[in-house]
């Protein structure tokens, strides 16, 4: 047999292979039911968010109710109620609601302890006295808070007029440093978040579609066929492909209720490296981080044979990303420190870290060290991968009954079988 | 001219051999599965590869087929000492069968076919005709999932052939079959033979073996104490004599061997060495009354017991319970 022919007859090329597995698992999953739930998905954890945030707000408001009750003279309370009124109408949100309690008598005597004690209604503070000696009782923190503001009210009560205030002009600018620096450090979160949630919900969905594999007994035809490590590629690739598709239908929608609310990227912090290199960025990054925690969903699949098993065993590595993640999101907060440096050092959290820096800092360099750094890894856990994969799932035949039951022979079988020792 | 090797002999053959093995050996941690299998398959054989669950079968398969390395030995694949070199020659037909659910069935095939080359277009439009061929025509287009057992089988199957292999491996085929299908499949099998593919497959049915192979390998226990022809190994069992006489005494009862044992009205021993005639003439002589004699040869299960041991046959029987033969 020639050379020639046994070259035509080999393994497909690696690049081939893996086209082959990944075109399989691509259209599979784009034209499955669960692709649909998967375009829903990021849609669930937004409509919980809003919903939490909805009602945390309206909790917050309700809770944040809190009237200072008049208990003074009939003249005093109706002076300090138009002060309050006038106040207001300059400082609006700063001048507590204020509301009248008690009408008394000329050297009558008020309980405000006893009555804040009762715990009724919206009642936090009680104002006494006179205007020109006003006596605020409340718990310490809005005394404290309040004091000044009731000071002011009285004076202006006692004075029977607010003074006009002067005329400010006001100039727009649409950012400044402070604001911008907090704008950038609200996109990095927001960015390694997104990453996050992208990145464990894509390595669930390749460790699920591997367990399948595995349960449709299919892994030792293709094993038979291909080289692993195309396997292992084409099954991470293909899942990117389906990530790729899923982000540009969610980047649509995304950007469609932007503009419909009339909003432009104009309206947010412009990242450190501007919005296009952000959005080159992005999925490079996506990617990679995808691709490292991919593989190692991918090598606990190849342990595991059952879902049951699966979920145990990807539980201690699901743990380990959330960790990771908090040391990337820690990093935000020690930009130039140690804590950075880690963090975009260390290959599973670099994804995180560096998609962090490209909204804070400008400089593009370390983007494509971090790249090759990554890319790095990426090769290396996927070897690493695919060859746990090849020992442990090839390790032996199914599992059968091994037990004896004695059955009859032909006697004569049997007989020859005590000959032959 | 090539020679294959067996344990004991050389055996001349004017094929050359599809598969050579020698001394293969597959430890798993502290499990000695495979130990030392030497076994020689000639182009367009059919072959068996005979043994209990456990036995090392499917662990010699996927060293042959290059799915896993072996610690120590030698294998020759289609010429090539890596069978990885030859992957696109070879059908694959797992024991443990697996196809995607949602795949509809001409595609499953022009998948399988891709795997091993073939672009996708050709690997649908073969897929297609082989399921014609295969009285499945009316799947072509159902998925997977709404196939019976068998069918999904026979598609696989036919997923192996999709690329026209040289050499097809099949372990355990007949396994999860009714009787109607496992007669298809060696009707396909002599078929794949006719066309000079060589087909190896493994089995603890000893029936299939026998209506179908040329070649066999005895495993057990990991070791592999016979290769060789289906006809050689009947032959290491001596033909028994069932003899039925007239005269239960006599002269004539110094011709029997001491090993007979009289069953009802037979007497049974091993046909003598000297053969046939000898043994007649001293009967006639010494005046048994002959109402019947008949030599009967050595079945294949027979064979397999004596040269497995009762342990592994009895194995084969548990395995083999409830299976078509």
């Amino acid at each position: 047999m020639s050379q020639t022919a046994i070259s035509e007859g080999g393994r497909l090329p690696m690049w081939r292979a893996a086209w082959v597995v990944a075109r399989r698992d691509f259209s599979a999953i784009l034209f499955s039911r669960s692709f649909i739930f998967f375009l829903l998905g990021p849609l669930f954890p937004v409509i919980v968010m809003g919903l939490a945030g909805g009602v945390g707000a309206q909790v917050q408001s309700e809770a944040a109710v809190a009237d200072i009750g008049i208990a003074m003279e009939a003249k005093d309370v109706d002076a300090m109620l138009a002060a309050r009124g006038a106040l207001a109408e300059q400082m609006p949100g700063v001048v507590p609601p204020m509301v009248e309690l008690e009408r008394l008598r000329p050297g009558e005597a008020y309980d405000a302890r006893a009555v804040l004690e009762r715990a009724e209604g919206s009642l936090a503070a009680v104002v006494t006295g006179t205007l020109d000696a006003p006596v605020l009782t409340a718990t310490e923190e809005r005394a404290a808070r309040w004091q000044g503001v009731v000071g002011l009210v009285a004076g202006n009560a006692q004075a029977g007029s607010v003074p006009a205030p002067a005329s400010v002009e006001t100039a727009i600018v649409g950012t400044s440093g402070a604001a911008e620096t907090s704008g950038r450090l609200r996109t990095a979160q927001i960015g390694q978040v997104l990453l996050f949630l992208l990145i464990m919900l894509l390595a669930s969905m390749v460790l699920s579609n591997l367990v399948e594999e595995k349960g449709n007994k299919i892994i030792e035809v293709l094993a038979a066929a291909i080289p692993m490590d195309a396997l292992f590629m084409g099954k991470l690739f293909a899942m990117l492909g389906v990530s790729v598709v899923g982000i540009a239908v969610w980047g649509t929608c995304g950007a469609a209720i932007l503009f419909a609310g009339g909003q432009s990227l104009s309206d947010y912090a412009n990242p450190g490296v501007g919005w296009p290199m952000f959005f080159l960025l992005f999925p490079l990054y996506f990617a990679m981080g995808y691709l490292l925690l991919g593989s190692i969903f991918l090598a606990v699949g190849s342990l595991a044979s059952t879902v049951r098993e699966v979920q145990t065993l990807s539980m201690p590595a699901t743990m380990f990303q959330i960790l990771v993640f908090f040391f990337a999101s820690l990093a935000v907060t020690d930009r130039g420190g140690l804590i950075e440096y880690g963090a975009m050092a260390f290959p599973l959290s670099s994804p995180f870290a560096m998609v962090a820096r490209a909204a804070v800092e400008e400089s593009l360099w370390p983007h494509l060290l971090a790249l090759g750094w990554q890319g790095l890894w990426v090769f290396i856990f996927v070897k690493l991968g695919a060859n746990l994969f090849r020992r442990r799932v090839m390790k032996s035949g199914p599992r059968q009954s091994r037990r004896r039951f004695g059955l009859g022979f032909p006697a004569r079988a049997q007989a020859v079988a005590k000959e032959a020792g | 001219m090539a020679t294959s090797i067996t344990p004991e002999r050389e055996i001349t053959d004017p094929r050359p051999l599809a598969i050579e093995a020698r001394g293969l050996v597959k430890r798993f941690d502290t499990t000695l599965a495979v130990d030392g299998v030497d076994i020689a398959i000639p182009e367009g054989a059919i072959y068996g590869i005979l043994g209990p669950n456990g036995a090392g079968k499917t662990t010699t398969l996927r060293m042959l087929l290059g799915i896993i390395d072996p610690d120590a030995g030698y294998r020759r694949v289609l010429g090539a000492e890596n069978p990885q070199n030859v992957a696109r020659r070879i059908g694959y037909l797992p024991e443990e069968r697996g196809l995607y659910p949602a795949m509809k069935c001409f595609e499953a095939i022009a998948f399988m076919g891709a795997l091993r080359g073939v672009p996708l277009d050709t690997g649908r439009k073969r897929g297609k005709e082989l399921l014609e061929q295969h009285g499945l025509g009316h799947a072509i287009d159902k998925q997977i999932r709404q196939l019976s057992k068998g069918m999904a089988q026979t598609v696989q199957l036919l997923g192996t052939l999709v690329h026209e292999p040289k050499l097809v491996v099949f372990d355990e085929p007949f396994s999860g079959l009714d009787a109607i299908n496992q007669g298809k499949l060696e009707v396909l099998i002599r078929g794949l033979a006719d066309k000079g593919t060589t087909v190896i497959f493994s089995t603890h049915v000893i029936a299939h073996a026998e209506r179908l192979c040329e070649g066999i390998a005895i495993i057990a226990g990991g070791k592999v104490p016979f290769t060789g022809r289906v006809d050689e190994a009947r032959d290491r069992i001596p033909a028994q004599v069932r003899l039925e006489t007239r005269n239960a005494e006599g002269p004539w009862r110094a011709a029997l061997p001491a090993d007979t044992r009289r069953v009802g009205d037979f007497w049974y021993f091993p046909l003598p060495e000297s053969g046939v005639e000898p043994l007649l003439k001293a009967l006639i002589e010494g005046d048994a009354g002959i109402q019947s004699l008949s030599i009967e040869r050595a079945g294949l299960h027979d064979a397999f017991v004596a040269i497995a041991g009762e342990a592994a046959a009895a194995d084969m029987i548990t395995n083999a319970a409830g299976e078509p033969a």
